[in-house]
């Protein structure tokens, strides 16, 4: 009996975090548009969302495209089909692994930075000065970091893939010495612009929506203490890495599977 | 309870509770308008409670909060923010917006309320700062200020717009001698040319009572006294006795509630 | 002057996003937007089409002239029906071209591959091409080089 009282009210109170989660989205992005007030804030949001994460996002692509090269190379060239190579890379990437990679480093390095400024505003009572001053935090403070992760994740996806596809070149053509051309012919057959770059793109503006959904609520929503806040980044970081995921899952079955 | 002739804040029957405890049980607090008044009690009794409930920060479970016949309890968002133009909140930590300049920071209100132009608003900023003493320091970062400095930059911003009612929240906490002697100067400065009104939340008896014009003791979610310090000097209940002369036990027991000393003992030997 | 250097890098972000998406868009998938909408449409009956899917390309000589917009199933003449749409500026196949199913490779896409005849008279929008030969399926290659084995 006790068990079960626990489980309800681990449910109930899960059910009451998504709810208050729901009404903060609401409350910071329904609003009289201030277009004068919120256009620096949201770039300055852009710049520490997107472009600090910039490095690590283009590393990151550089390196997976390479290894799909090498892994791809190894694997096709067995059958004597080693001018797929592009076509493999590309598809991944473009597909899956720009989108939903893209997410988990974003959760990592943005998610978790938004989360941990929130949660300390609200620890250091910036919040609550700010609502004293007559200036609602919802619109001031998690509108324009909202909007910034929305808008940054699709850029970062795209670029990713890019940089991905040229490192997935590198290895194959001019390190393995697959004729380049028909590594990007192939490419080009197989990957079709609406299908598969927009399709994808889709993908990371969703994961956009999530992840900063969930870190700027962990912030807002946190305990104001050191150990509160701590958690709240933890759960960011988790949270958003499984939403990720699973939405991938849902999301690839609608656009590219037959379920 | 002597009646004031203009009363700016009146609290009637206010009740608020967090989790299963009880802060404030039908309080009434009447706070007069253009004195210091001065809210003491014991720490974790609601001090800062009362502070948000005034700011509207928080909603009471029963009873209502009038600011010049404004039931802050019952405003929409927007009223609300409209009332809060009015008032200045100097909080514990300072609250300094840590990613702005000190002189940003005391621009901020203005620039949010008004549409003043940058000379007029750098000329309100320097009296402002001016006013706590740090004209000097407005292009340090907040991070750059002692503990002091800072909480005299956040007077300045809460006094930025030149409210009617300037709140503060345990202005004294965790200052040195010097410090706390110069924010206690500056508060009753302040309040004399500014002609506000203050509310000070403090357990720093000494100070509290050497400006406050008139003073409420908050203990066990009600008000136990009121009156000016020193009709509270002499005051003779046990409760107001223990907590203006500091004694460690009394009718405010030393003790959390617990259960018999020699049975938690024992227990563990079970 | 931070504000500035801020906006700069903010703007410079986002041209490199654009810039990555027509990267994809032009480079990784090979997006034409120039003659997408200028076609004409010929159909082929086949035998069997294997494989064959909607979007696959449609080749003469190995080069790109079309893709196939729909496969349906011919009720009169049991046979499949492949609608396939000709880019414009390819008006020169003749009635009597012929249309073969092809596979890249030996396990790859398959594709239509159009071969020109000798006629002068040229295909126009809605007609047939009537020569055409099925896809090859590797299950009756395989059965026919197996019969051939035991029967040797």
């Amino acid at each position: 009996m006790n068990q079960l009282a626990l489980l309800g009210h681990a449910a109930l109170s899960k059910l009451a975090a998504f709810g208050r989660a729901g009404m903060m989205l609401f409350q910071s992005l329904v609003a009289k548009p201030q277009p004068v007030i919120m256009f620096p804030l949201f770039v300055k949001q852009v710049y520490f969302v997107g472009v600090l994460s910039l490095i690590i996002i283009v590393v990151s692509g550089l390196f997976i495209g390479m290894v799909l090269g090498l892994q791809g190379y190894t694997i096709l060239v067995d059958y004597g089909s080693e001018q797929a190579v592009g076509q493999m890379v590309a598809l991944s990437l473009v597909r899956e692994l720009a989108p939903v990679v893209t997410a988990l480093l974003f959760a990592g390095r943005a998610g978790s930075a938004l989360t941990a400024e929130i949660g300390l505003m609200k620890a250091t009572e910036q919040l609550s000065s700010l609502e004293m001053i007559g200036v609602d935090p919802l619109r001031r403070i998690v509108a324009p970091r909202f909007w910034a992760g929305f808008v940054c994740l699709p850029i970062l996806s795209a670029i990713f893939a890019l940089v991905g596809v040229y490192g997935g070149a590198i290895v194959g053509v001019e390190w393995l010495g697959i004729y380049d051309g028909s590594f990007w012919a192939n490419m080009q057959n197989s990957v079709d612009f609406y299908d598969d770059v927009l399709n994808g793109l889709i993908k990371a503006v969703v994961f956009g929506f999530v992840v900063t959904w969930i870190a700027v609520f962990q912030g807002y929503d946190c305990m104001p203490t050191s150990e509160g806040i701590s958690q709240a980044t933890t759960k960011t970081v988790v949270y958003a890495s499984l939403a990720v995921l699973g939405l991938d899952f849902i999301l690839t079955a609608v656009m590219f599977g037959e379920l | 309870m002597n009646e004031f002739d203009d009363v700016v804040i009146d609290i009637q029957k206010l009740s608020f509770s967090r989790g299963d405890r009880s802060i404030y049980d039908e309080v009434d607090i009447k706070i007069p308008r253009g004195k210091i008044t001065g809210i003491m009690g014991p720490s974790g009794t609601g001090k800062t409670t009362l502070l948000r409930l005034i700011g509207g920060q928080l909603k009471p479970d029963a009873g209502s909060i009038l600011v010049d016949d404004e039931n802050i309890p019952e405003l929409n968002r927007s009223d609300l923010f409209s009332v809060r133009e009015r008032m200045g909140m100097l909080f514990q930590s300072g609250a300094l917006f840590t990613d702005i300049s000190v002189f940003e920071n005391v621009a901020f209100p203005i620039r949010v309320h008004t549409d003043l132009s940058d000379d007029m608003i750098r000329d309100v900023v320097l009296m402002k700062l001016q006013a706590v003493g740090l004209r000097g320091a407005h292009n340090l970062m907040p991070s750059e200020l002692s503990g002091g400095m800072a909480r005299r930059v956040a007077l300045a911003r809460a006094i930025a717009l030149d409210p009617d009612i300037v709140m503060y929240d345990e202005p004294f906490t965790g200052q040195d001698p010097i410090a706390m002697g110069v924010l206690v100067n500056l508060i009753r400065r302040l309040n004399n040319s500014l002609g506000h009104t203050s509310i000070i939340v403090s357990h720093d008896i000494q100070e509290t009572l050497g400006i406050a014009d008139y003073i409420h003791i908050i203990a066990d979610s009600k008000v136990i006294a009121s009156g000016t310090p020193e009709e509270l000097r002499q005051d003779d209940s046990p409760q107001v006795k223990q907590f203006m002369h500091g004694l460690p036990d009394g009718p405010v027991p030393f003790h959390y509630p617990a259960g018999d000393y020699e049975t938690d003992l024992l227990r563990g030997q079970g | 002057m931070r504000m500035r250097i801020l906006e700069i890098s903010v703007g410079a972000f986002v041209l490199a996003g654009v810039v990555a998406l027509v990267g994809l868009a032009l480079n990784v998938s090979g997006l034409n937007l120039s003659n997408s909408d200028n076609t004409y449409t010929v159909y082929a009956r086949f035998e069997n089409i294997g494989g064959l899917t909607p979007r696959a390309k449609v080749t003469m000589s190995g080069v790109a002239i079309g893709e196939v917009a729909d496969i349906t199933l011919d009720r009169d003449m049991l046979m499949a029906r492949v609608a396939m749409n000709i880019h414009g500026n390819v008006d020169f196949l003749s009635v009597d071209s012929s249309a073969s199913i092809l596979t890249a490779g030996l396990l790859g896409e398959q594709y239509i591959g159009i071969s020109v005849g000798a006629e002068d008279e040229n295909l126009k929008e809605g007609a047939y091409i009537e020569d055409t030969q099925s896809a090859l399926v590797l299950e009756d290659l395989i059965g026919k080089f197996l019969f051939n084995e035991v029967s040797e």
